[in-house]
């Protein structure tokens, strides 16, 4: 087997809220180019954990490497490299989508073609409208599209499917595989299963601030069926989801 | 296979391309200039469509102006200066304190006067003394053409004392003559006093609510998700401020200048200070907005906080009348207020042709008030 690079790797993450233990003795690495998944229920420590490696929050105690570099000393070269589309952020009120990209450039001292960026997220028709007046999904591609402008070798996603219909979920699926085609590495944090099996490499099951398991999807699946578990219900060759997805069709649709 | 290799897909030229540019961005290092303007320019675009900014900056002051522009005169009080060395215990002089409209001004030198005089800050001089070898008194008023009008109702009023039975005796002659002065309108004292209050407005709304929303909507928060530098934000959002009230600021004074008549002793030099005036106005009262928007704790909260900073200031600065107008007690609160000294620096550099550094003292009092506030601000301002 290959040997791969690491291109983050964080080690015994502990973060404590006053007395509240959020994420207790981390462990785990991502590799380069990979799609690496943090599964888990809310509040189980996956947001605290994503913006402490973005170096938006401070740790309390461990130690983060970020392609090379420390969060702790040099927080502002992490901050060139990486794209960040946080679980819940606004954007500047009153500026169309061509204008924040162009703010965003500015920020990120990146020299791009906001059209392009749009292009990129199918979302040129929307280039005069204006953040709030976008759909779940169209707000969820364009906070993506800002995440590239830099280039960056890796992107973080704080559950960025949560709450969008299976069409926009699944043209979201599309481009976060672009990305990662391209050469960048994607860290996506999700509560759906079926997304993180068809998307991530690798997952890491996170409960109460602990990684429970860390492993491909398949080899997890095969642990499981070879320790002898069965599915109650026949599996059949389709599920709900599939005839929707059938029935309705799979355009982009906003 | 290779799909650990970043450069291995030839069929993605376009990303291969911005990449390579991408890398001469990082080798060439980072540059918080141009950040800075990123923010300035989105920040003012952010503003010029937002309807609160510019009703507050803009169509607030306009009407005042309109409506004290064709008002026109309004005081209704006649200032006499009395000549040092005049007789104050005569006949006339009391019968001119009794009539409710003429304040007198005592205690100044003759210099003084003379300057008043010319600007119509008061309105006449009198001097009143005995005869030579008589018991009548001898008036002698002179009157500016800074202030026709009050000076005509002088004139009647004096006229009237003239032929007044009970006076008739003791006044021998009254002796006339005008001085010339600039005419001093309503619109010389109204336009700086809008103007210093639209500045106190969009520094103080404007920084509280663009800060609290920005924190409250996370946006703050993805800005540092990218490399820009806290200074570059608040930069940023300053010369966007700044930029939108001194072109707010130049469109009432030429508005004023050519539909009321606004006086610029100097022309555009007195314009260039009134700007330099406002910009030294703003960066103080933006930091009110700093402070409100790390107390309030959210947007609702902003109008009421604000309102305390802004109303007394509104209403003691001098903004529509001179604070001189006011009760004794309540002068030294308005002698307090940071507005206070804006307007009447605005004024004297308007109207006097005074340049920058004869209103130091204003200047200095400005400065004082904008390193107490920036003090606290650096304290209470949360960023998150
Ligand atoms: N700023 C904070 N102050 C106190 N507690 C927090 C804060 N942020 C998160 N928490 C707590 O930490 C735990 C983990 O939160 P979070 O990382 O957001 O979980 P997840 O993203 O997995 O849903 C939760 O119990 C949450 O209430
Ligand atoms: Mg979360």
């Amino acid at each position: 087997m290959e040997t791969k690079k690491a291109i983050i790797s964080v080690k015994n993450l502990v973060k404590k809220y006053d007395d509240f233990v959020a994420v207790q003795d981390l462990s785990f690495d991502v590799y380069e180019n990979e799609i690496f998944g943090l599964l888990g229920p809310n509040g189980a420590g996956k947001t605290t954990t994503l913006e402490i490696i973005e170096t938006l929050r401070a740790k309390t105690s461990g130690e983060i490497i970020v392609d090379g570099f420390s969060v702790d000393k040099q927080a502002h070269e992490i901050k060139q490299i990486i794209g960040v589309q946080l679980q819940a952020a606004g954007y500047y009120p009153n500026l169309n989508l061509i204008e924040l990209i162009e703010l965003f450039a500015g920020l990120y001292g990146a020299n791009i073609k906001p059209m392009e960026m749009l292009e990129k997220v199918n979302l040129q028709d929307k280039a005069k409208a204006k953040y709030k007046a976008l759909s779940g999904g169209q707000k969820q591609r364009f906070s993506i599209a800002t995440t590239l402008i830099n280039q960056p070798k890796i992107i973080f996603l704080d559950e960025p499917t949560t709450g969008l219909d299976p069409q926009a979920r699944r043209n979201l699926w599309d481009l976060i595989t672009e990305i990662r085609s391209n050469g960048t590495t994607v860290v996506i944090t999700t509560h759906y299963m079926d997304e993180a099996e068809q998307l991530c490499d690798r997952v890491a099951f996170v409960e109460r601030g602990q990684i429970i398991a860390l492993d491909t999807p398949d080899n997890l699946i095969d642990k499981l069926v070879s320790s002898g578990f069965e599915r109650k219900k026949e599996v059949k060759k389709a599920n709900l989801e599939d005839v929707f997805i059938n029935l309705t069709g799979k355009e982009w649709r906003e | 296979m290779n799909d650990n290799n970043i450069n291995a897909q030839p069929d993605r030229e376009e990303l291969n391309s911005g990449m390579k540019k991408e890398n001469i961005n990082r080798i060439s290092g980072y540059s918080n200039t141009k950040a800075t303007l990123a923010l300035a320019k989105a920040s003012f675009r952010s503003i010029i469509r937002s309807p609160s900014a510019v009703v507050f900056t803009l169509a607030f002051p306009l009407i005042f102006i309109l409506v004290f522009g064709f008002l026109g005169g309004g005081g209704t009080h006649i200032d006499i200066g009395i000549s040092p060395g005049s007789d104050l215990k005569n006949p006339v002089i009391v019968m001119l304190e009794k009539t409710g409209m003429i304040r007198l001004v005592k205690d100044k030198s003759k210099k003084d006067f003379a300057k008043l005089l010319e600007k119509g800050n008061v309105d006449a001089m009198i001097d009143v003394h005995r005869k030579v070898n008589s018991v009548a008194y001898s008036v002698n008023v002179v009157y500016t053409s800074a202030s026709m009008d009050k000076g005509n109702i002088l004139k009647s009023v004096l006229n009237n004392l003239f032929y007044d039975k009970n006076l008739k005796p003791s006044i021998a002659e009254i002796k006339e003559s005008t001085i010339h002065g600039r005419e001093y309108k309503t619109i010389d004292f109204i336009l700086p006093g809008q103007l210093g209050f639209s500045l106190l407005s969009t520094g103080v709304f404007g920084t509280a609510f663009v800060f609290l929303s920005l924190r409250q909507t996370l946006v703050i928060k993805r800005f540092f998700a990218t490399p820009v530098k806290r200074s570059s934000i608040v930069i940023g959002e300053g010369i966007a401020r700044i930029g939108f009230a001194l072109i707010g600021a130049l469109f009432i004074i030429v508005l004023g200048n050519l539909f009321f008549g606004f006086t610029l002793v100097h022309g555009a030099i007195t314009v260039v200070n009134m700007l330099v005036l406002a910009t030294l106005g703003v960066i103080v009262f933006m930091g009110f907005g700093f402070i409100i928007s790390g107390i309030a704790k959210n947007e609702s909260m902003v109008p009421p906080i604000s309102n305390i900073v802004t109303l007394p200031q509104f209403l003691l600065s001098g903004t529509f009348f001179s604070i001189e107008a006011f009760p004794k007690w309540l002068q030294p609160i308005s002698r307090a207020l940071p507005l206070t000294y804006l307007n009447d620096a605005m004024r004297k550099v308007a109207f006097e042709g005074l340049n920058l550094w004869d209103v130091k003292f204003q200047i200095m009092i400005l400065v004082i008030w904008g390193i107490g506030i920036y003090a606290v601000a650096v304290k209470v301002f949360k960023w998150e």
